[in-house]
């Protein structure tokens, strides 16, 4: 078999390059997105032709990002974190509550959304990575715990009032060069939230640590295969408690940004918003059973979702009810697609 | 230390539940050797290895390394690495998820960022040295096994290290790429790299290893220069009967009375298996034991699960009684009263935290349905009964099956499969890892089933025993069927002969 | 000592009488239901008052704390049964039966009420209503059972899909209406059958306990669902065919998701798709991690599940009575879930059998030390 002509024998090898899982679920995610975005524009008119609308998008989805991100970490890693939802939701009340009754500013709120975030994952990260407890499980728990503390700290939703957190609340921040023509002619330029740009941040971060820091690199190996990673030399506990601390982490970094979108806290904010992150992460090519997954795909992972979500809205159906059928048929699509890409890949090693 | 040694192991000794996997083994390799660990299966090799580089922790013993003045305490395969010990396993541990090169350089690079191109150049001229048909930003997944092992040695070899293990590298790949290991091996051994070499495969020990340590259920049996012990002697140490001893046991069973001329009770032509074994024929009377015979890995287990359905079959025509029949899963096999003892107890064996009773009425229940189970006093009275028939240690039937020992819980699936009261009985090792005891009271048992009519077929690592029960055997090598010896071939000089191939005395 | 010889130790220091109540699988659930109980007797002995009243339909009824809860834990109970069955034989957990309740609810409705939202009759029989309400959510069960069994997705996200979807597709069913039954007799169901004092639910769970029962005992379903969850590879070898026996758990927790949705939308004669069973399936989860059943499949014990799920009930309805808000109620589960995974966890276990291995050695050693002097 060493006598094969090599530069057939490289062709070969080139098409299967361009194959790997990880990057062959990307590029369907990406391709789901441009096309269901130009069939919006074709069949449904100008609304989405405006950038604003795109960027709307953003605007809507900045914590939604941030939160499926981390979860997408978890689930390369191997695991799953339920609880981020709440936790979110924990944030803005515990936020909300700091800013306006208890005089605080818009720092020491930061300080109280990153530190809510970060407890959780260490308390989660510890039980899942050193106890071996399911993740399912305590981040179940996790989930239940935020709830109840989010009504424990206040049971009622108000919005607040605090004239810092206002203003960075209503920080537009202007996309050079795009923009549209209102009816009167004037160039109206596109903005995006000061949550976006966290968003994008994030994305860009945990893009670059998966991709080439060793931890991110680490966490492929131990959702691959944690016996085989243990046998290569990787410390495996540690691993999975890191990926675990940083999905808490993107909770409250997600919580702090959907509290600035909607500037008001609530015990049932961003309620379903771990399902839409798990959908968003399965969307955008991370598979369940671990190590594979890309971060910029969950981004169009997420893009897609709310995409789709705007399409049925705008098609008139009701929305809340058909966006949620159409977000599970989606759902259900990828991971059929995923079980037979795995289905064919076991049958491949026998 | 011994002088020029590199590693040198004292003592050895590592439990599990209810086994003792090693027991005091020493070990020591030298600068610049290959040194060959051979056994059978379960006399611990795998175990050794393991706990050499930290993925078991001992139980006794002690571990020296040159440069080191003291024993050093092995905890982790990170520490193994880092200590200068590399290994290629049995299994294949890499990650299927990732690159080529990535496999070859995760966890053992320094620094906290990945430098694709420099890992990607590196395992590119690393892979195109070793002629390994594989791109580097390949993933792993896609590669054949034959590709993945290369790759996994492709890692170890590139370590800077002063141990290299190979725990069965061979077993997937073909001639040309087993040379190639070797002309890497020998290289190696030039550079002063002590190599332990853990194989199966008799040829290739005697083509580059130095020296031989042979192991034998968790105890050493000694330590040999490869020119002082020949290959059949080899055989014989690995086995346990030296070969001088050897008296020819004649089978204690009666064969005067099997009709070989008779229809057989099962018959199989061209059975081709999915699990890497070459097509063979089959046949078995009313009586008769028979046995597969072959190293580990021969494929003498892959033939019967073939036969009982248990992996899918590809093509080959299945009589039973003189009547064609289909067994396509298990359920066909056991209706049409075939029984089945797996090899691997624990894993497709027994159901752990089911209880001693449940165990044992488990494959009758199903032949008799879904909807038809037993009561509990039928179940009790079944339990009972095989429990008393086959005295099997438990405090109760009630028992969780996974608390008993090891000649124990086979001795349940052993009930059990009685208890389906099968027309032929398939053993697939049922005495491998118990006590000489029980080893004793399972081959006794066979010979009584034969005498009463059932046909048996009998499969061992040990060949007295095979010799005790069967009165025909069929040996294997490498997934093919080379030989059948009956009547006064069946002797242990023949049978090892046949095994190790070509060098017959 | 052998590994084998240390492990048995332990054991046998476990024996007599308090280590086999330890290890009897009832204990934790029985234990938990103590400690309410007993809880609730020092804080207000009141909540065991159970009173004979009249109702507003002019019989007698049972009312009280106590009532409320063996009422209310019926669904929860019956639940329980399916996902103790889901959990043995698959490992994993569905967390789509608050969602299909939703569309259970929402089929029953639509048969009753045909097109019409506010029917001045019903215009089937409830028994119809019943019986296609059965077979839809066997459907919906069915499905989640083939993506896990045949398609090998883990339980827990493959029900995620009917978990997004299900309450959109309960609304989609009655066109997003919310249809209302004036028929009283259809509130039978879910409340009092005039004449007999006790809910009607209560009725219906025993009912759902005694066929379980008997399925228990004329089938091999418990043996089957142990052995598959226990060893897929050994039941493969013994004839079981392990993707049929999981599929089938889920079909029969589809069938219990039925019961449990009817008497959901009984008691109210409608339904709210996006508030009927929120949050159940965590209850229902809790119910049989309670009863001391392996999250991760094997052996179970179904009067443990069901136990478990009066335990949580009770729970529920105490820190109702004790004003607490009914979200908040969830951080006391959490911690009670924490505390009971932590417990069980075998590296805990373990590290605990180590410790106190450990302390009665030390205390050995010294009794040999002075004997020794």
């Amino acid at each position: 078999m060493f006598t094969v002509n090599t530069d057939t024998r490289s062709k070969k090898l080139k098409n299967r390059v361009a194959l790997t899982d990880t990057n062959l679920l990307l590029f369907i995610t990406i391709a789901v997105f441009v096309v269901m975005y130009l069939c919006a524009i074709i069949f449904l008119g100008k609304g989405f032709t405006k950038p604003q609308a795109f960027f709307n998008i953003l605007n809507e989805n900045a914590s939604l990002i941030i939160l499926s991100c981390g979860m997408s970490l978890v689930m390369i890693c191997g695991g799953i974190d339920i609880s981020v939802g709440q936790v979110t939701a924990l944030v803005c009340m515990a936020c909300a509550v700091h800013l306006d009754f208890q005089g605080g500013n818009i720092y020491t709120s930061m300080l109280i959304a990153l530190g809510i975030g970060l407890a959780f994952g260490l308390v989660q990260g510890f039980l899942v990575a050193y106890l071996e407890i399911q993740p399912f499980i305590v981040t179940l728990a996790g989930l239940f715990f935020a709830k109840g503390m989010t009504t424990i700290i206040n049971a009622s939703q108000f919005n607040v009032e605090n004239e810092q957190f206002k203003a960075l609340k209503a920080t537009e921040v202007t996309v050079p060069l795009m923009g549209s023509y209102n009816k009167a002619g004037d160039f109206i330029p596109a903005y995006v939230e000061v949550g976006v740009l966290v968003a994008v941040f994030v994305v860009i971060a945990l893009f670059c640590t998966l991709r080439w820091t060793k931890l991110g690199r680490n966490f492929y190996a131990v959702g691959g295969n944690n016996q085989s990673a243990n046998m290569l030399g990787i410390n495996v506990k540690f691993t999975k408690f890191m990926a675990h601390l940083i999905c808490g982490l993107c909770a409250g970094i997600g919580g702090y940004v959907y509290f600035m979108h909607v500037g008001s806290g609530s015990p049932s904010h961003a309620s379903g918003a771990e399902m839409n992150a798990i959908a968003s992460s399965i969307i955008g090519g991370t598979m369940l059973t671990g190590g594979v997954g890309n971060i910029a795909g969950t981004f169009f992972g997420v893009l897609s979702l709310s995409t789709i979500k705007n399409i049925v809205a705008s098609l008139g159906l009701d929305e809340a009810w058909w966006t949620n059928i159409t977000v599970a048929a989606m759902l259900c699509i990828f991971l059929l697609v995923q079980s037979v890409i795995l289905a064919r890949k076991n049958s491949k090693k026998k | 230390m011994e002088k020029g040694a590199v590693l040198e192991m004292r003592g050895i000794c590592k439990y599990f539940p209810g086994v003792r996997a090693l027991e005091g083994v020493d070990f020591t390799l030298r600068e610049g050797e290959i040194h060959a660990l051979m056994g059978e299966n379960g006399a611990g090799k795998s175990t050794l290895i393991k706990v050499l580089t930290g993925v078991y922790p001992k139980d006794g013993g002690t571990i020296n390394l040159a440069g080191h003045d003291h024993p050093v305490n092995i905890r982790s395969p990170q520490e193994a690495q880092n200590s200068g010990i590399a290994t290629v396993y049995q299994e294949i541990t890499l990650c299927p998820n990732l690159t080529v090169a990535e496999n070859m350089y995760i966890g053992r690079t320094k620094g906290n960022l990945t430098n694709w191109k420099k890992i990607n150049a590196d395992a590119a001229r690393l892979l195109d040295e070793l002629g390994i048909p594989a791109m580097a930003q390949q993933q792993l997944g896609s590669c054949s096994i034959a590709v993945q092992q290369m790759v996994a040695i492709a890692r170890a070899v590139d370590m800077d290290c002063k141990v290299l293990i190979l725990d069965e590298p061979t077993s997937s790949l073909d001639e040309q790429e087993v040379e190639k290991l070797f002309r890497l091996m020998r290289d190696l051994k030039q550079k002063g790299v002590g190599i332990i070499f853990v194989t199966h495969f008799l040829e290739q020990v005697y083509e580059v290893c130095d020296r031989i340590t042979v192991l034998r259920d968790g105890m050493l049996v000694g330590e040999y220069i490869i020119e002082d012990l020949p290959r059949v002697q080899l055989v014989s140490k690995m086995l346990g009967k030296d070969f001088d001893d050897m008296a020819d046991i004649k089978s204690e069973s009666d064969t005067d009375n099997i009709d070989y001329n008779g229809t057989p009770v099962y018959e199989a032509k061209d059975l081709t298996g999915t699990t890497g074994i070459k097509p063979f024929d089959f046949e078995i009377h009313k009586g008769e034991v028979n046995g597969f015979t072959g190293l580990l890995g021969s494929g003498r287990s892959e033939c019967v699960r073939a036969i009982f359905g248990a992996d899918k079959t590809a093509g080959g025509t299945v009589k039973i009684n003189g009547k064609n029949v289909k067994i396509n899963k298990p359920l066909d096999a056991m209706k049409n009263g075939i029984s089945y003892l797996p090899e691997d107890r624990k894993l497709d064996g027994i159901v752990g935290d089911l209880s001693v009773r449940d165990n044992i009425i488990l494959a009758l229940q199903v032949m008799k349905g879904f909807f038809r189970p037993f009561t509990k006093a039928q179940a009790e009275a079944f339990a009972d009964e095989y429990i008393k028939l086959l005295s099997i240690k438990t405090a109760s039937s009630d028992t969780p099956v996974k608390s008993l020992s090891g000649g124990n819980q086979q001795k349940v699936i052993l009930a059990r499969w009685l208890l389906a009261n099968p027309v032929y009985l398939i053993l697939d090792e049922p005495t491998r890892g118990i006590d000489i005891g029980t080893k004793v009271e399972i081959q006794k048992l066979v010979l009584k089933l034969a005498a009463e009519g059932k046909s048996v077929t009998f499969i061992s690592s040990e060949i007295d025993e095979m010799i005790r029960t069967c009165s025909r055997l069929i040996v294997m090598r490498d997934g093919k069927v080379v030989g059948e010896l009956k009547g006064d071939d069946l002797n242990q000089n023949k049978i090892m002969a046949t095994i190790a191939g070509g060098e017959s005395k | 000592m052998t590994e084998s010889q240390k492990q048995l130790q332990p054991k046998k220091s476990a024996k007599g009488f308090f280590g086999k109540l330890i290890q009897n699988q009832l204990f934790i659930p029985i234990a938990a239901l103590l400690i309410l109980v007993i809880f609730n007797l020092i804080a207000d002995p009141s909540f065991f008052k159970i009173s004979l009243d009249e109702s507003s339909e002019g019989f007698l009824v049972l009312s009280g704390y106590l009532i409320t809860i063996i009422d209310n834990a019926s669904e929860l109970a019956i639940l329980a049964i399916g996902m103790t069955l889901v959990t043995a034989a698959s490992g994993g957990q569905d967390i789509s039966v608050g969602s299909t309740i939703a569309i259970a609810g929402s089929v029953v409705l639509r048969v009753l009420c045909g097109t019409d939202s506010r029917p001045d009759q019903m215009k089937a029989p409830i028994i119809v209503a019943f019986i296609v309400c059965v077979l839809v959510s066997a459907l919906f069960g069915a499905f989640n059972g083939m993506l896990v069994a045949y398609f090998k997705i883990q339980p827990m996200v493959a029900t995620l899909i009917l978990f997004t979807a299900g309450r959109s597709i309960a609304a989609w069913i009655n066109n997003n209406e919310l249809p209302i039954i004036s028929d009283p007799s259809f509130g039978y169901y879910g409340n009092f059958i005039p004449g007999i004092p006790l809910p009607t639910p209560v009725f219906i769970a025993a009912v759902c306990m005694i066929v379980i029962a008997l399925v228990l005992k004329f089938t091999n379903l418990r043996l089957y669902a142990q052995s598959v969850g226990i060893n897929p590879s050994s039941s493969r070898l013994n004839g079981i065919n392990p993707q049929v026996i999981k599929f089938l758990t889920f079909v029969i927790l589809g069938i219990c998701v039925a019961v449990a949705g009817f008497i959901k939308v009984s008691r109210l004669s409608t339904i709210n798709y996006s508030v009927v069973a929120k949050d159940i399936e965590m209850d229902v989860i809790l119910a049989v991690a309670l009863g001391g059943n392996a999250l991760s499949g094997g052996k179970f014990n179904m009067t443990a599940s069901i136990l478990g799920a009066y335990v949580i009930q009770f729970l529920t309805t105490t820190l109702f009575k004790f004003k607490v808000n009914s979200a908040a109620i969830s951080a006391y589960k959490a911690v009670v879930v924490i505390i009971l995974v932590v417990l069980s966890a075998p590296i805990v276990r373990n590290k605990l059998i180590e410790l106190k291995n450990k302390i009665s050695r030390s205390k050995a050693n010294t009794q040999v030390g002075k004997e020794g002097v």
